[in-house]
């Protein structure tokens, strides 16, 4: 900290003739929300997502900004964004979860075979709900052991759950024997996984339900506090008494538990576990936290920035399909924006800290 | 340090009570802390032996002494971080045990470290409250944790900070401290101890904090101040108490010293008064051979 620049100096500072009110913090409600807007990093994330929509809208009108696009994003994006919701938590306490693609495909897995010795297609609605709290309970299980690990066994957070990415992916092809289950209950995948709500599919609704809910607890709640607060020092949350272990071991039991949910959802979706098909979920998860302006050393982020940070890969993939890209341009394009949006963050925070 | 300290010892000396009655001074006002022979060892490393020291509230106690001395030892042990090995802490007269930092707050002790312990990406409110949240049913009630923070911050007259939702990363060093100090006062400290408050602090931000310090114990807190800078303790200090090698040496009201006397008895734990305390004659050149 290089102190000694504003303050100390600010009774005699000078650029405000004016006598100094009596609660300087106390301004216009208005100019207060404005400069809260101009600082927010929502609002410069959802800027980049709006121009991105509009140049592919003017580029192809008639295909990009139709509802239908819309809505298979959101679909095909809905356990990603579960995911990361919970990995939002994570990132903010300064840690990182890897472990989220096959903690889903695990998940995924044994709420199948539970599927299978219990009537398999023609599974009843009973064993549909309990066959998915099974998978959720896999999921914040296995988050469990790895926020212990973390937190107790102070294993680092890349590594504890690099281990766990591996062998969530490891039991499930031991579960399995190597190949896909795919006699999914016809009462999961035709309700969940196909049907919709008031014009909106049921996948949809439960990814921004999740993120609404999760949303609102990272804002308004202590737990949500001591998350950042953790992420931001964990040695002041020590000692105004936060039991910091603790906390670490439920964000990293909360991950799972959003992996274990997009498990399910995804069995919904695709009717078979897909066991091959999540080895970059993490990536793609982590890629979209951080574009919503999270910083991987913790203790800054927000539910809605890493909405609008998923967002941002999909429609540019969306975007760029409709406009004939070849598709391996997809991924460069997608790191390039990564790069520079981490770039600008930092560029942007150095000019505040200069001002 | 140019002259000789002894001169500064001698004219201190002068103007000085006759030996004892010092004591009696420190007795009388009911102090808020007693310590009784605390020792501290770490294995066979003695840290601290027989110190007696009471801290009266509504005054700074400076806390001097060279590196090694045990003012850290000293103040750990006090907020509870540990345990003494031998000795009584009597905290408004009643024996305590603290065996946790926690329990040193919860009793009125609050310690604002070096490092101060804030959170840079919360905002002053946040950090102020932190693990001591409002809440109106399970979730926070921001409103009335602001206007908390800000009555706070009025009582100690902090003005320097523009906006109460601004970063505590955002601060200067001295803000930072006041907000730290803020912090430790919203909890209903009796006594606030500080360490090395203004170690990396420029001109202007360590009169800021030394005007806090001031007003700290105006409202009747008991301020032990850690400090290496002898101009802010002479700045600031009701009492002045010196620990050499893990000894409390010295203890008494500021007026009584200065910056030479001060540093005589921090580098060789000895003064005029300590010889004649020990019965050896106060030989006007007797020096630093003892």
């Amino acid at each position: 900290m290089t102190g000694g620049v504003q303050a100390g100096a600010a009774p005699a500072g000078g650029a405000t003739p004016q006598p100094r009110p009596r609660e300087p913090w106390r301004g216009p409600a208005a100019r207060r929300l404005a400069r809260r807007l101009i600082t927010a990093n929502e609002t410069w994330t959802l800027l980049a997502l709006a121009i991105l929509v509009i140049y592919f809208t003017v580029r192809a009108p008639r295909e990009f900004f139709t509802l239908s696009d819309f809505s298979l994003i959101a679909q095909n994006s809905a356990a990603l964004l579960v995911m990361a919701v919970g990995q939002t938590y994570v990132i903010l306490t300064a840690g990182i979860d890897l472990s989220v693609g096959s903690v889903l495909v695990l998940s995924g897995v044994v709420a199948a075979e539970y599927y299978t010795h219990n009537g398999g297609a023609a599974a009843g609605t009973g064993t549909v709900w309990l066959g998915a709290v099974i998978g959720l309970a896999v999921g914040f299980g296995w988050g469990a052991v790895q926020g212990f690990l973390v937190a107790k066994a102070k294993v680092p957070p890349l590594i504890a759950t690099l281990a766990g990415f591996g062998a969530a992916l490891g039991v499930s092809y031991l579960v399995t024997g190597g190949s896909d289950i795919s006699s999914m209950p016809k009462k999961l995948t035709s309700t969940i996984g196909l049907a919709s709500i008031a014009g909106v599919q049921w996948l949809i609704v439960i990814s921004f339900l999740v993120a609404i809910v999760f949303g609102l607890i990272l804002a308004y709640t202590r737990f949500g506090r001591y998350t950042y607060a953790i992420g931001s020092n964990p040695e002041a949350a020590r000692r105004v008494g936060i039991n910091v272990d603790r906390h670490l071991i439920k964000v990293y039991a909360l991950s799972g538990l959003m992996a274990g949910a997009a498990g399910i959802m995804s069995l919904a979706f695709f009717g078979n576990t897909t066991i091959a098909g999540h080895a970059t979920d993490n990536l793609t998860v982590i890629t979209a936290v951080v574009l919503g302006g999270a910083s991987l050393f913790g203790g800054r982020g927000t539910m809605l920035g890493t909405v609008i940070g998923l967002f941002i890969p999909a429609a540019l993939q969306t975007g760029l399909v409709i406009i004939h890209v070849n598709q391996y341009w997809q991924y460069v394009a997608i790191g390039a924006v990564l790069v520079a949006a981490v770039y600008l963050d930092q560029f942007r925070r150095r000019l505040r800290e200069r001002a | 340090m140019t002259g000789s300290p002894h001169d500064g010892a001698r004219l201190a000396e002068a103007g000085r009570a006759p030996s004892g009655a010092r004591d009696e001074v420190a007795t009388t006002g009911e102090p808020l802390l007693r310590l009784r022979g605390i020792g501290k060892h770490f294995g066979p490393v003695q840290a601290l032996a027989g110190i007696d020291l009471d801290v009266p509230a509504g005054q700074v106690t400076a806390l001097v002494g060279d590196n090694g001395a045990g003012k850290s030892t000293l103040i750990k042990t006090i907020s509870g971080i540990w345990e003494p090995s031998e000795g009584q802490i009597i905290w408004q007269g009643r024996h305590v045990h603290f065996r946790t930092p926690k329990d040193a707050t919860d009793a009125g002790i609050a310690t604002v470290y070096q490092d101060l312990a804030l959170c840079d990406n919360l905002d002053i409110v946040q950090n102020m409250l932190l693990g001591h949240e409002i809440r109106r049913h399970l979730l926070l009630d921001e409103v009335t944790m602001e206007k908390t923070a800000k009555r706070t911050l009025h009582d100690l007259r902090v003005t320097t900070v523009r906006n109460i939702r601004q970063t505590v990363g955002s601060l200067s060093g001295g803000q930072r401290q006041a907000v730290a100090v803020a912090k430790a006062v919203m909890l209903d400290a009796r006594l606030v101890i500080m360490d090395e408050p203004t170690a990396a602090l420029g001109v202007s931000q360590t009169a800021l904090v030394l005007d806090l310090i001031t007003r700290l114990a105006s409202r009747g807190i008991a301020v032990i101040v850690v400090s290496h800078n002898l101009n802010d303790v002479f700045k600031v200090a009701d009492r002045i108490a010196v620990l050499y090698l893990g000894r409390l040496v010295e203890v008494g009201p500021a007026p009584e010293y200065d910056t030479a006397s001060v540093v005589d008895l921090m580098t060789t734990g000895m003064s005029q008064r300590s010889r004649t305390a020990n019965g050896l004659a106060p030989t006007p050149d007797s020096g630093q051979e003892g």
